[in-house]
């Protein structure tokens, strides 16, 4: 589904990304792990088109994105949560959600003019439906702002699904949450791919990247050094020795 | 009597002319741009009804087009710079606009006199008003005819889905351009919606005072636009209005017994108001 290949980005003399060959399937979770630094984050970027890359390609249903600005990849299929979460902190939840409606399915259900006006009952249903699921229906009309940190979390997940996204790149999703919270963040990412979507995870926090991942790619100082399902992934000592230094055994 | 008319007049003006700010600094872009919009609706208004012969309803949307058109060719470069480099490159355009005015002769005969932009002297006998026998009243009533279509209308746009994805750019454009909100759709439709509004307002400014010159549009007046979206605040259409009121009527006219020192506590009044309000006189919580 989508296809990374050879892409780089530099910084001046750093080589954030270099040379990455990445490819994702259809209905798969694929973690991406690495140590800070390692160009997961800049990964991320160069998929949405935040960054252009200095070299390589990305490809995504066979189309290829290189060049394509952010607000067509969304409309492709690309969504994404942030690190740092970045909701509209002066707009409503609901709004939140309203202003992400912008697939090109919702487009044509709005019609040229309705787009302007507002929406049909059709699109106002799903952002319920979006709202329900992600347990903020009570808080539909505050402000992002005022929300919690766990709530944001949820917000910001549910805005990218409201772009109706193939493909969701997932940027430490699990950042800041105890153990409860990310037990409930396993379960929702499961239920995800049971409906069908594909997931790019980007986390730090290994025992949910090797429980939820199919498959695991790891980056050090921008290059792929392995790629596998979890349990190889644990066992490679390259891996090991990215982690925790020259020495360890 | 005629005085508080007057005023009246001159706030209607200066709201539009607010609330093309307005529409503008929803998405984040502070533009001392309007200022150039407004000189344009003006002098292509004047123009119109002066040396074409059009009635003013007809004059006044070729001038919103004017500005919207303006509003267009300065929304695309602008794209590219923010914050501070976008207040310089929209002063630049205002000034450039002023410039334009003031070396532009472009005069034809009518009825044996010659009308029409002349350069420094600034553009005389736009008189429409007065040949048609408008009264006073009337023309005030015309002015905020417009200003409450137009506010009526930003007011309907604001709860729209587009002027909520505005606000969208105007919190994060990061996080717009992740949700599929394409930042040039956004600002430049923006733009042109605050040109239209400005154009709009200068059509009619050049009607009511009768005379305009390139000094009229300085930067005193780019100022003044952003001015007051900034006091009101952006939670709503209404804020801009009650600055244009605060600034004009309270300020401008009502400390005018202190002489030159008014200058002194206008500058000391905003920054208080500023600094009490910080989000505007009426400002959204918690922004």
């Amino acid at each position: 589904m989508l296809e990374l290949k050879a892409l780089s980005r530099h910084f001046g003399g750093v080589r954030a990304v270099d040379g990455l060959e990445l490819s994702i399937a259809r209905g798969e979770i694929l973690g991406l792990i690495g140590p800070n630094g390692s160009g997961k984050s800049t990964t991320v970027n160069l998929i949405t088109g935040l960054f252009a890359p200095s070299a390589g390609r990305v490809v995504f249903d066979g189309e290829d994105l290189t060049g394509a600005p952010t607000h067509r990849r969304v409309a492709r299929g690309i969504a994404r949560t942030f690190q740092n979460i970045r909701l509209f902190g002066r707009l409503t939840v609901w709004q939140n959600l309203w202003v992400a409606q912008n697939s090109p399915a919702d487009r044509a259900e709005r019609g040229f003019f309705a787009r302007w006006l507002g929406g049909s009952r059709g699109v106002r249903e799903r952002l319920a439906g979006l709202l329900e699921l992600a347990g903020l229906a009570h808080r539909r009309d505050e402000l992002a702002a005022s929300l919690s940190f766990g709530e944001q979390r949820r917000l910001e997940l549910a805005r990218a699904l409201a772009t109706r996204p193939k493909l969701l790149l997932l940027d430490e999703p699990a950042a800041g949450m105890n153990a409860e919270e990310i037990g409930q963040l396993d379960e929702r990412i499961r239920r995800l791919k049971g409906e069908g979507y594909t997931i790019l995870l980007i986390e730090h926090h290994m025992e949910l990247v090797m429980a939820v991942a199919d498959r695991i790619a790891v980056l050090n100082f921008g290059q792929k050094i392995a790629e596998g399902p979890p349990p190889a992934i644990q066992a490679d000592p390259a891996v090991r020795k990215a982690y925790l230094g020259s020495d360890a055994k | 009597m005629d005085f508080y008319v007057g005023l009246a007049q001159l706030i209607g003006v200066h709201a539009l002319l607010g609330l093309s700010a307005y529409v503008v600094l929803l998405t984040g872009q502070v533009s001392l741009a309007q200022a150039g919009f407004f000189a344009i609706g003006a002098y292509a208004a004047g123009m119109l009804t002066v040396m074409a012969g059009w009635p003013l309803l007809a004059a006044l949307p070729v001038a919103s087009l004017a500005g919207a058109a303006a509003a267009c060719a300065v929304g695309f470069p602008a794209l590219r710079v923010r914050g501070l480099m976008l207040v310089i490159a929209t002063l630049a355009f205002a000034e450039v606009v002023r410039l334009f005015f003031f070396n532009f002769d472009f005069q034809v005969a009518r009825a044996g006199v010659k009308v029409g932009p002349l350069g420094g002297e600034g553009f005389r006998q736009i008189r429409y008003f007065p040949e048609n026998a408008w009264t006073t009243l009337e023309v005030t009533l015309f002015i905020w005819a417009f200003v409450a279509a137009i506010m009526a209308l930003l007011w309907w746009f604001d709860r729209s889905r587009f002027g909520t994805v505005l606000r969208a750019v105007g919190d994060d454009e990061l996080a717009a351009q992740s949700v599929g909100i394409s930042l040039t759709g956004a600002k430049v439709t923006a733009m042109a919606l605050g040109g239209a509004i400005a154009g709009i307002g200068g059509g009619i400014y050049a009607h009511y005072t009768t005379h305009i010159e390139q000094a009229n549009f300085n930067i005193l007046l780019a100022t003044l636009a952003i001015a007051y979206p900034l006091v009101g605040g952006l939670s709503n259409v209404f804020g801009t209005l009650v600055a244009v009121v605060f600034v004009q009527g309270l300020l401008v006219e009502g400390l005018r017994f202190l002489g030159d020192w008014r200058n002194l506590l206008f500058g000391a009044l905003i920054v208080l108001a500023m600094n009490l309000r910080p989000s505007g006189l009426f400002g959204a919580r918690g922004a």
